[in-house]
């Protein structure tokens, strides 16, 4: 996941990776989906890699991975914050949690913070519309959120973070 | 009192976020030892009440305990378990949840451990597959389908066995069956729990529609967002394979058929058949134009078949019962049952099932309860961003196809969010309008620059700045992204702020021509202001005001300067004795 330290990898060490998709265009997005969960994002240099695997021009997966939301080009902090903001959430009050994120942690939507512990990200949905407001935080999802609720689960991840 | 014999917890996504995982160690933990199985079971339903834990006695009863900790579930096994009497108050408080209800789709959800092919089994799976192979041929499956009337549950509502003779038809030798669970309606969630919930069913209805057209490869099309619904169909599959139901010569027939997965990497518009098939194909998730469909050409050139996921688990419950029996629920043009996720203001949040032809007002009042809080029921957004507002005084519309889209909605996926006076049609709107604008592909002219349009209008009247001309070209513009745009998304896009025009214009003339928000939702148009003779001076609004904009009044009492609120609202969520009003 996210948290796991970026590896320098060359390309050969990707191919071994690439193995078990076949070199052909229909790969691009697992690929790309592989290459983000082992780094946390898509470094360029592998966007290479997959092109010469697939023999597809890097132009076209630069433009598939920028279609699609769910790929990052930046490295992110330890703690993914993804904050719901569907339809359920939104009529519950999910603005005003957003603002109170932004304003704790001093970042904008998909920032991270400055000592690289949280970043922050705006989701359409978790699924979870019962407990609106809903965040996730990596795997762990929390419901019923408001303000002070905010305040106490962030202290608990930097409590642990000391 | 009966013995208890098995004990279920509902361990969905939104059960486990509720907090059921220590729940359900807990009572493993200390039911390991005795003859009571304590197993995970999918969605039970009853968001609402969530964790979910049901106590199934061995003559067959069952009792729904909810909201349930790991203290209350001590109580449980004392008493119920151990003691055998049920405790009373702890069960769940369905209040008319499940009267309306019929479950078809949802049979097993909630009841069975979804790991488990042997449960769906014993409860008649792949019973249909078997005789689907024996007894019946394909275009027999077919006419079943057909005439039984079941139509595409992701939204369009096309009937289902038209587009599998489609498919059939073709001489093609390589077919593909995709299901699609790439549900990306904010507010949605049944796809999500019946893949969580009951996987085989929908792995069972690939099989059989493979079957039908003569498919050997099966695709299901499910959201990275969702993990635990990938890990159960995957886990489904191999258990499916390891039984013989999938792979080369199922159940010694000459018929054969694989699934894999495909994770989808988040992109609304993928929901859209050409686009998904675009998305699979490893190009960005763009449609194009049909004919030809994808039923005569789709995935490489070849016939695909592309059902919802609600869809294809209405496929095995059909066979086993007939047609008969499924198009005993319904309206003439809409049979059988469709699956809601509620949400919003809304009591009863949760997943319901209900027989076509209920009326908005039986579904979000009795179904789901009412509004909480004594508020009033003032619209329900159906269909997710691409469906309508309707109003309150529509709650005697039917719900099937055809009624919603005369009222300007649509059944949609069935996302079904419930709005009470708090909620500012005009801030909905754009609410949606952004959604679908942001998740525009930009392929189309009128849905890439008009709703970016629609949306700065929009925007623009929430803060005030709104003329009433602006209203008109709303009308206009929106009626021109229906009418030139290539695929679902932006022929429905409009609709959110078509629909709150047309039953709730005096609050769109309320924001542009006195400024003023009738819901008090629109920041831009709000005063905060301190009634003085409330106010017993006790200064915490002074603290929890974050521009400093509180100061002390020519008394005992707080003043808010205006000019410098930003109208967060803190001030009023603080103060313990109402002093401070909203205009």
């Amino acid at each position: 996941m996210s948290t796991k330290k970026s590896r320098t990898v060359t390309k050969r060490s990707w191919f071994k990776e690439f193995k078990r998709f076949p070199r052909h265009e229909s790969s691009v997005i697992p690929l790309l989906q592989l290459v983000q969960e082992r780094e946390g994002y898509v470094p360029p240099d592998v966007v290479r890699a997959i092109s010469r695997y697939t023999g597809v021009p890097e132009a076209q997966i630069c433009g598939v991975a920028t279609f699609y939301a769910q790929f990052r080009f930046q490295p992110r902090g330890k703690h993914v914050i993804r904050l719901c903001q569907g339809t359920a959430c939104h009529v519950q009050g999910a603005d005003a949690i957003l603002e109170h994120l932004k304003e704790k942690l001093s970042v904008e939507e998909g920032g991270t913070t400055e000592d690289g512990l949280f970043t922050l990200e705006v989701v359409r949905c978790l699924g979870c519309c019962s407990l609106a407001p809903v965040m996730m935080i990596d795997e762990h999802t929390y419901g019923r959120l408001t303000r002070r609720a905010v305040d106490k689960v962030l202290a608990e991840y930097r409590k642990e973070e000391k | 009192m009966s013995r208890v014999t098995e004990v279920q917890v509902g361990l969905a996504s939104c059960g486990i976020a509720a907090g059921a995982e220590p729940v359900f160690h807990f009572l493993a933990k200390n039911l390991a030892s005795q003859k009571v199985r304590v197993k995970p079971v999918g969605c039970l339903g009853m968001c609402f009440s969530e964790p979910l834990v049901a106590v199934v006695t061995a003559d067959g009863e069952r009792f729904v305990y909810g909201p349930v900790d790991v203290k209350k579930a001590e109580r449980i096994l004392e008493e119920h378990v151990r003691g055998g009497t049920p405790v009373e108050d702890l069960l769940a408080k369905e209040n008319g949840f499940f009267a309306k209800q019929v479950r078809i789709v949802l049979e097993n959800c909630g009841e069975i451990d979804p790991t488990s092919i042997e449960e769906y089994m014993a409860r008649g799976g792949y019973e249909a597959l078997r005789r689907v192979l024996r007894e019946m041929t394909p275009q027999e499956v077919i006419e079943e389908i057909t005439k039984s009337g079941l139509r595409g549950r992701g939204g369009a509502g096309f009937p289902t066995g038209t587009k599998w003779s489609f498919a059939a038809k073709e001489k093609d030798p390589v077919k593909f069956v995709v299901c699609n669970a790439d549900e990306g309606d904010p507010g949605a969630f049944m796809d999500r729990s019946v893949l969580e919930g009951d996987p085989h069913r929908v792995i069972e209805g690939m099989i059989i529609a493979g079957y039908a057209i003569g498919a050997s490869e099966g695709i299901v099309y499910v959201r990275a967002e969702y993990p635990l619904a990938v890990k159960r169909v995957r886990q489904a599959i191999a258990d499916a394979e390891a039984r013989g139901f999938l792979g080369r010569n199922i159940l010694g027939s000459s018929f054969s058929f694989r699934i894999s997965i495909k994770e989808g990497a988040g992109a609304f518009v993928c929901g859209e058949e050409t686009a998904l098939i675009a998305s699979v194909e490893g190009k960005r998730g763009m449609p194009r134009r049909r004919p030809p469909y994808p039923a005569q050409s789709g995935l490489w050139g070849h016939p695909t078949v592309i059902n919802n996921v609600e869809t294809l688990a209405n496929v095995p419950w059909i066979i086993r019962h007939g047609w008969e029996a499924f198009a005993r629920y319904g309206t003439e043009k809409s049979k059988g049952t469709k699956v809601f996720a509620l949400a919003g203001k809304v009591r009863h949040s949760g997943l319901v099932e209900i027989p076509m032809g209920l009326t908005l007002g039986e579904l979000v009042l009795e179904v789901g309860g009412g509004i909480p809080g004594g508020r009033k029921f003032k619209a329900v957004q159906i269909g997710g961003p691409s469906g309508g507002c309707l109003p309150a005084s529509l709650a005697h519309v039917p719900v099937d196809y055809e009624s919603l889209k005369e009222h300007g909605a649509i059944m949609g996926s069935g996302g079904l969010i419930v709005m009470d006076e708090d909620t500012c049609m005009v801030e909905v709107a754009r609410f949606f309008l952004d959604f679908t604008q942001k998740e525009s592909c930009g392929k189309c002219t009128f849905c890439r620059v008009g709703t970016k349009r629609m949306l700065e209008i929009l925007t623009r009247i929430v803060e005030g700045k709104g003329t009433p001309e602006d209203l008109d070209v709303l009308l206009d513009l929106g009626q021109k992204v229906k009418n030139y745009s290539l695929c679902g998304l932006g022929q429905t896009a409009p609709n959110p702020v078509l629909t709150t025009l047309r039953y709730f214009r005096e609050e769109y003339e309320a924001h542009v021509r006195d400024k003023r928000c009738p819901a008090k939702v629109c920041r831009s148009l709000l005063t905060y202001s301190i009634e003085p003779e409330l106010c017993r001076d006790c200064k915490l609004c002074t603290k929890a005001c974050p521009v400093g904009a509180i100061v002390q009044g020519s008394g005992k009492f707080q003043v808010i300067q205006e000019e410098k609120c930003i109208r967060c609202g803190r001030c009023r969520e603080v103060c313990p004795f109402g002093a401070v009003s909203v205009r």
